[in-house]
C-alpha cells in the first residue's frame, strides 16, 4: 500500500489548459503515488478528460509542470508517457476484435520494442504470464470479439500490464460490468496496487470503486474543488462536490386511487436473457425497473417495445394483445421508447431538430401521398417550446445541442405521438444536473396527464424521486417490488446487490 | 493451429468454398472421367495466375478495411507503359527488367491512391473509382490506344518458358509456365508480410479498428500508404504477366474484371468491414471462380449460364454468413 | 424543408452551390473555346439525347446511396429488362406491322420491362432487408445473375428487328424536346419530390443518417428498403428502354461502363455514399457538368478517352474540396466551442 510520504509517481503542478479562450483547467495540482488508487470525479465538462489527456500526453498544458517517476517532462506526448508506463484504458477498451487475445496483449509491447517481425511464441508466453499475474484464465487464441465485455476489459488491463504499466488510467471502468465482475475487477486492482501499480479511476459513478481507492479528487468547471481520503466521501458528498449544490429531494406524486390498468405483462421470457416477468402498469403510474448491468433490465425494456422478441408470455394494452417482437405494432399501440444511448440509438445527429421530432409523426401529416410540411414544422416547433429546448433554430442539426437538450428532443419525438405508455431507458444519462431535474419534472408531469411511464435506470436517486413503484431485477428475474414513496436509497442499494 | 481443426472450421467461408469445389470436381469427374486430368488442372492453373495475383492485392486492401476497384486499370497501365518503354528504349531489354519497370509503374500509381486515402483521408471506394477512370483515361489518351502484338522478344521468351510440360497417356498436351512461380512468389511474400511482420499484423489491426490502432501508436497513415503501393506493384506484375502470356499488349484488356476479382476474395471469407481475409480463402475463391468460368459445361451447365452461377455463388457465399449473423443477433437480445 | 434564418447562407455553403459554379464555369469555358460548335443547336440537342440514359441510372444509384447502400446491379437490370422487352417486340411484332399494333406491343413490352425492373429491385431489397447482406455484395451478386439471365436468354448476341415505333422513345422529340430528356426530367423531378416531400423519402434520408435510430423510432425499415430497391430497379429499366431504343437493339452487355459512371455522378453530385445526405439537384448538376465537359472536349478534338480521365479527376477534385472544406468548418467550430 501507498506510503503517504513516498515520492509520487506522477506529479502535476498548477496545470492550466486553455482552448481558444476557454479555460478547461485552472491551476490544478494532481499527484498519484505508486500503488495508490485515485478517483477522479467530475461531471461532463468538468475538465477530467482534459486532465487525463494531459497526463497521457495527448494534449499539452498551457501552463504548469509535469513530473513522471521523478523526471520532469518538458514536452509530453503519448509515446513518452507510454514509455514511462502511463497507460489509458478507454471505455471502449480500444482492442482489435478480429485478433486473438495474445496478439492484442502482446502486439504493442513488440511494437514499442521496435521489432520488425512478430514473434508469436514470445507473444503467447508474455500474454500467458500477464494473465497469470492477475490470476485470470482466458483462451489465448480466442478472438476478442467472441469474449464477454468483462473479459475484454481484462484483456485491456493485461495489455497495459504487458507494456509495463506503472499507472493505469481507467475510464468509466464499472459501467459495463455486473456486480460479480466488479468484485473481481476490484480484486485485481488490489493485486496490482500491491505490486506498486498506481490506478486512476475516471468516472461519474464512483460508489463501486471507492472501497479500493485511497484518494478522491473532484473537478468542477476546470477547478479542483475537493481532495481527500476516500473514506471521507460517500455518494452524496461526491454528488454535492461534483454539482456544487444539493439537488432538492423531489418525491413522486401519488397514483390516483383506483386507476385503471393500462398495460399488463404476463410471463414474459426469453431464453438466457430474462424469464417469468409479470407486472401491471396503471394509468398515470411511474414504474421503475432497476438492476445491475446484465440483470436483463435493458433487454426487458426493449422487449416491451418489440425490439427484442421474447419466446413466451404476452403483452396487453387496454386488454388488447400486442404482437411481440414488432416495434411498429408497439408504436401503433402508442407505446414509446426513448433509448439509453442517445447518440447512436436515439437521435439522427446530422439531421435537423425538426426532422428528429417529425420522424414519429410522418404518417399523421400526410396529405395524400405528400407531407404537410407546414403542419409538421408547426407541431415540432410547438413541442420544442413546450419542452424548453434551447436551440437557435429548429432546422439546426441536433448534434449542435447539449446533452440535456438532445434528450428533450428525443422525448419530444415520442410525446408528439401522444403516447399512452412511455418507456425511458436511462432518461438522464450524460445530462447535466440542471437538465436532469427538469427531465424528472417532465416525467412527473407526464404521469399527471395519465401516461403510464416506465423508467429503466440504475441511478437510485432518480428512481426514488420519480417512481411510484420500483421493480428490482437480478439475473433475468424480478426479485423485489418496492414502494417508491417509502423506499430509501440504502434499502434499494441493498436489494440491488444482495 | 495446433494440429486440430480451428474451432470455427465448419462455419468458415473457406470450408464452404472448398466443399463447393470438391463437389464440383466430383460431379465433373463422374460426368466426364477426362475432367480430372493433368491437362485440365494445368489449364485451370494457368487461367488462375493473373486473377490470383490481383486477388491477393484486393484481399490486402479489404483486410485493411478499404476497397480498391482501380487495380485492373493499374495493371493494364503498367503493362502497356512498360512494354512501350521497353520498345522505345531497348527492344531487347531482358524480361526481368521489363517486369521491374511494370511493377515500378504499378507502385507509383498505387502511391497516388495511397496519398488520397492515407493523407487526404478520402473514402477508398470513391478514390479508387476516380483513379480507375483517371489511370485508364490517361493511358488511352497519352500513352497509347493501339494494341501491340510485336512485343519485346524477351517477353515472348518469358511466355514460352515452362517448368514442366508433357503429354498425357491419352495424348493431351499440358504445360506449367514460369508465371506460376510469380504467383507462388507473391503468395509466399504476402503470407510472410501478413503473418510474420509487425507491418502485416498492423494491417489486420487497422482493419479491426482504425481508432484503436491509432491509440496504441500504430502509424496508420504510412501503413495504409504501404498497402496501396504494394498492391499497385502486384497489379503491375499481374498486368505484365497478362501481356506476356497473351503475347499482346492490349490497353483495353483487364479493366472490367475488378468486380469479379473482388467477388472471388469475398467468397474466400474476406469481409468488407475489414480485419478478415486469408490467403488460403482468397486462393480458394479464385479457384472457384476460374473453375466456373472454364469448366461449367463439364457438369452439364451451358456456358451462357456462367454469370448466373457466379452471381448465385456470391449471394450464397456471402448470404449464408450474413443471415446467420443476423439470426444470432436476434437470439442474443 | 421550409426556410429558416440561415437559408441564404446555407445556399452558398451547400456542396450543390459549388457544383452549380462548376457546371456554369464548364459551360462558359466550352462556349468560349468553341462558340460556334459547342453552342450550336445540333450539339445541344445531341447532348440532350446522350446523357439521359446514364443520368437515369445515376438517379437509381442516388436513392440507394441515400440509405447508405449502393446498387451495383443497375446496368444488369437495365439490360435484362431491355432484353425481355426486345424479345417480346421481336417475337410478336415486326417492322411491317401497322402502327396501332406496334404501339400496343410497345406498351406491353414497356410494362413487362418495368415489371422486370421492379422484380429485380424486390430481389435486391429482400437480400438487403431480410437476409442482411451488405448492399454492395448483394447487388454485385444479383447484378451478375440478372446479366446472366440476359445472356442465357439471348445466347449473348444482340436482339434486333423492332417495329419503327420503338425508336420513338430514344430518338424523337415532343414539342422540340428530346424524349429521353423528358423522361429524365420527369424521373428526376419525381425523385426530388419523393425524397423531400413524402414520408417515405424523409425516412430514407433519416435511415441513411442513422439506421439504428430509425429502428428505435419504429420506422418499418424492411418495407422502406424494399421500396428503395424497387424504385432503383424501375428507374434502371427505364434507362434500359432508352438504351434499347437508341441502339435499336438489346444486348446483355450494353452500357457496361455506365455502372461506375452512375456511381461517379451520384458521388460527384454530393450524395453521401454512407447515406443520409443527397439532393437530386446536385446529381442533375453533376450530370450536366460531365456532359458539358465531355461534349466540349469532343468539339475540341480531344479523344474520347480523355473524358474518362477528366471525369475521374473531377470526382477526386470535388471530394478533396468537400472534405477539406468540412475539416475546415469542423476545426473552426471546435475551437470556438471548447
Amino acid at each position: 500500500m501507498a506510503e503517504s510520504d513516498a515520492s509520487p509517481f506522477i506529479d502535476l503542478r498548477a496545470i492550466t489548459k486553455r482552448y481558444a479562450g476557454v479555460t478547461a483547467l485552472e491551476g490544478v495540482d494532481f499527484a498519484v503515488n505508486p500503488g495508490e488508487a485515485v478517483c477522479l470525479a467530475g461531471e461532463n465538462g468538468s475538465g477530467k478528460s482534459t486532465l487525463i489527456k494531459i497526463i497521457s500526453g495527448v494534449e499539452q498544458p498551457t501552463e504548469g509542470t509535469i513530473e513522471i517517476d521523478g523526471h520532469a517532462i518538458g514536452q509530453n506526448n503519448p509515446r513518452i508517457a507510454a514509455a514511462r508506463g502511463v497507460m489509458v484504458i478507454f471505455q471502449d477498451f480500444s482492442l482489435f476484435p478480429n485478433l486473438p487475445v495474445y496478439e492484442n496483449i502482446a502486439y504493442p509491447t513488440q511494437m514499442n520494442a521496435h521489432r520488425r517481425f512478430f514473434d508469436r511464441a514470445s507473444a503467447r508466453t508474455l500474454a500467458a504470464e500477464v494473465l497469470d499475474r492477475i490470476g485470470v484464465s482466458i483462451d489465448l487464441n480466442e478472438r476478442v470479439e467472441n469474449l464477454p465485455v468483462a473479459q475484454k476489459q481484462l484483456v485491456a488491463i493485461c495489455r497495459a500490464l504487458a507494456s509495463n504499466a506503472q499507472l493505469i488510467i481507467m475510464d468509466e471502468p464499472t459501467t459495463a460490468l455486473t456486480e460479480k465482475e466488479v468484485q473481481r475487477l476490484l480484486g485485481i486492482i488490489r493485486k496490482l496496487k500491491d505490486d506498486g501499480v498506481a490506478v486512476i479511476f475516471v468516472s461519474h459513478k464512483l460508489a463501486e470503486v471507492l472501497e479500493v481507492s485511497e484518494k478522491v479528487v473532484v473537478l468542477r468547471n476546470g477547478n479542483k474543488v475537493a481532495e481527500g481520503p476516500a473514506a471521507d466521501f460517500d455518494t452524496q458528498s461526491l454528488t454535492f462536490h461534483m454539482t456544487g449544490r444539493d439537488v432538492p429531494e423531489a418525491k413522486p406524486g401519488a397514483v390516483v386511487a383506483g386507476a385503471e390498468t393500462l398495460m399488463r405483462v404476463e410471463g414474459l421470457g426469453k431464453q438466457g436473457v430474462f424469464s417469468d416477468i409479470s407486472f401491471d402498469l396503471k394509468v398515470g403510474e411511474i414504474l421503475g425497473i432497476t438492476g445491475l448491468l446484465g440483470s436483463g433490465r435493458t433487454s426487458l425494456a426493449k422487449a416491451l417495445f418489440g425490439l427484442v422478441k421474447p419466446d413466451q408470455g404476452s403483452l396487453t394494452v387496454d386488454g388488447q394483445n400486442i404482437a411481440l417482437g414488432d416495434p411498429i405494432a408497439a408504436s401503433h399501440a402508442r407505446i414509446g421508447y426513448v433509448p439509453e444511448d442517445r447518440l447512436t440509438e436515439g437521435l439522427f445527429l446530422t439531421q435537423s431538430i425538426m426532422r428528429n421530432v417529425a420522424i414519429g409523426r410522418l404518417d399523421d401529416h400526410a396529405r395524400g401521398s405528400f407531407l404537410d410540411m407546414k403542419g409538421l414544422f408547426a407541431e415540432a416547433s410547438d413541442w420544442i417550446q413546450r419542452l424548453k429546448v434551447k436551440a437557435p433554430d429548429i432546422q439546426a442539426p441536433v448534434q449542435s445541442l447539449s446533452g440535456g437538450n438532445q434528450q428533450r428532443v428525443a422525448l419530444a419525438r415520442w410525446l408528439s405521438r401522444a403516447p399512452r405508455i412511455l418507456i425511458l431507458n436511462g432518461p438522464s444519462v450524460g445530462v447535466d444536473v440542471g437538465s436532469k431535474a427538469d427531465i424528472h419534472d417532465i416525467i412527473r408531469d407526464l404521469a399527471k396527464d395519465g401516461i403510464g411511464v416506465i423508467v429503466i435506470s440504475d441511478d437510485l436517486p432518480e428512481l426514488l424521486s420519480t417512481c411510484n413503484r420500483i421493480l428490482v431485477m437480478r439475473e433475468g428475474r424480478v426479485t423485489d417490488e418496492i414502494d417508491g414513496v417509502t423506499a430509501t436509497e440504502a434499502d434499494l442499494a441493498h436489494r440491488l446487490a444482495s | 493451429m495446433t494440429g486440430f481443426l480451428p474451432k470455427d472450421f465448419w462455419t468458415r467461408n473457406e470450408t464452404l468454398v472448398a466443399g463447393v469445389i470438391i463437389a464440383f470436381c466430383a460431379i465433373a469427374t463422374i460426368s466426364d472421367p477426362l475432367f480430372f486430368t493433368v491437362t485440365t488442372v494445368s489449364d485451370l492453373l494457368r487461367a488462375s495466375i493473373v486473377i490470383g495475383i490481383l486477388a491477393i492485392g484486393a484481399m490486402l486492401v479489404l483486410v485493411s478495411g478499404g476497397i480498391d476497384v482501380s487495380f485492373t486499370a493499374v495493371a493494364v497501365f503498367a503493362m502497356y507503359a512498360a512494354t512501350k518503354i521497353a520498345l522505345a528504349l531497348w527492344p531487347d531489354m531482358p524480361w526481368p527488367l521489363i517486369f521491374a519497370i511494370a511493377m515500378l509503374v504499378g507502385s507509383v500509381l498505387g502511391a497516388i491512391n495511397g496519398i488520397f486515402i492515407a493523407f487526404f483521408k478520402l473514402p477508398t471506394l470513391i478514390v479508387t473509382l476516380g483513379t480507375l477512370s483517371v489511370f485508364r483515361g490517361f493511358l488511352l489518351t497519352f500513352v497509347g490506344s493501339q494494341r501491340i502484338s510485336a512485343l519485346p522478344p524477351e517477353m515472348r521468351d518469358f511466355s514460352r518458358g515452362v517448368l514442366a510440360r508433357g503429354t498425357t497417356e491419352a495424348g493431351n498436351f499440358y504445360s506449367i509456365p514460369w508465371s506460376v512461380l510469380a504467383l507462388l512468389g507473391v503468395i509466399v511474400l504476402t503470407w510472410f508480410i501478413l503473418q510474420k511482420t509487425m507491418l502485416g499484423r498492423s494491417i489486420y489491426a487497422i482493419g479491426g479498428s482504425q481508432e484503436s490502432a491509432r491509440r496504441i501508436g500504430i502509424n496508420v497513415k504510412w501503413t495504409q500508404f504501404f498497402i496501396y503501393v504494394y498492391v499497385g506493384a502486384l497489379a503491375g506484375l499481374a498486368g505484365i504477366i497478362h501481356g506476356s502470356v497473351g503475347r499482346m499488349a492490349d490497353p483495353f484488356s483487364l479493366v472490367g474484371l475488378e468486380l469479379s476479382v473482388i467477388a472471388a476474395v469475398v467468397l474466400g471469407g474476406a469481409r468488407l468491414i475489414g480485419g478478415y481475409g486469408t490467403i488460403t480463402g482468397t486462393l480458394l475463391g479464385v479457384a472457384l471462380i476460374v473453375i466456373v468460368q472454364n469448366s461449367l459445361i463439364v457438369i452439364g451447365i451451358p456456358t451462357t449460364w456462367q454469370s448466373v452461377t457466379i452471381g448465385l455463388l456470391i449471394l450464397l457465399g456471402t448470404g449464408v454468413p450474413a443471415y446467420r449473423a443476423k439470426r444470432a443477433a436476434a437470439r442474443a437480445g | 424543408m421550409s426556410g429558416g434564418p440561415h437559408r441564404a447562407q446555407s445556399v452558398t455553403e451547400a456542396p450543390e452551390f459549388r457544383l452549380l459554379i462548376i457546371a456554369v464555369a464548364v459551360f462558359a469555358l466550352m462556349s468560349f473555346l468553341s462558340p460556334d460548335r459547342f453552342l450550336s443547336t445540333q450539339n445541344l440537342t445531341s447532348m440532350a439525347f446522350q446523357f439521359p440514359e446514364f443520368a437515369i441510372l445515376a438517379l437509381a444509384m442516388t436513392i440507394t446511396m441515400m440509405t447508405g447502400g449502393i446498387d451495383l446491379s443497375v446496368v444488369g437490370v437495365a439490360n435484362l429488362s431491355a432484353v425481355v422487352a426486345a424479345i417480346i417486340l421481336t417475337s410478336f411484332g415486326d417492322p411491317a406491322m401497322p402502327v396501332s399494333d406496334s404501339l400496343m406491343w410497345l406498351g406491353i413490352a414497356l410494362t413487362a420491362s418495368l415489371a422486370i425492373g421492379a422484380s429485380c429491385g424486390l430481389v435486391n431489397g429482400a437480400l438487403v432487408a431480410f437476409f442482411g447482406l451488405p448492399p454492395i455484395l448483394a447487388t454485385l451478386g444479383s447484378g451478375l445473375v440478372f446479366t446472366g439471365f440476359a445472356i442465357a436468354m439471348t445466347g449473348g448476341s444482340a436482339v434486333m428487328g423492332f417495329p419503327d415505333t420503338v425508336a420513338w422513345l430514344g430518338n424523337e422529340r415532343v414539342i422540340g424536346i428530346p424524349v429521353p430528356l423528358i423522361l429524365f426530367a420527369v424521373l428526376a423531378y419525381a425523385l426530388h419530390i419523393i425524397l423531400t416531400r413524402t414520408a417515405f423519402g424523409l425516412r430514407v434520408t433519416m435511415y441513411g443518417a442513422n439506421p439504428l435510430a430509425a429502428l428505435y423510432a419504429a420506422v418499418d425499415i424492411n418495407r422502406m428498403l424494399l421500396k428503395v430497391y424497387v424504385i432503383a430497379g424501375m428507374f434502371s429499366s427505364v434507362a434500359g428502354m432508352v438504351i434499347m431504343s437508341r441502339a435499336n437493339s438489346a444486348k446483355a452487355d450494353y452500357g457496361s461502363s455506365y455502372l461506375l459512371l452512375a456511381v461517379l455522378i451520384a458521388v460527384l453530385g454530393g450524395v453521401n455514399p454512407y447515406g443520409g445526405y443527397g439532393r437530386v439537384i446536385g446529381v442533375v448538376l453533376a450530370v450536366l457538368s460531365m456532359q458539358f465537359l465531355s461534349s466540349g472536349l469532343n468539339m475540341l478534338q480531344v479523344s474520347n478517352f480523355a473524358r474518362e480521365l477528366i471525369w475521374g479527376a473531377l470526382l477526386i477534385f470535388v471530394m478533396v474540396i468537400n472534405t477539406n472544406a468540412l475539416i475546415g468548418v469542423r476545426s473552426a467550430r471546435a475551437s470556438s466551442t471548447k
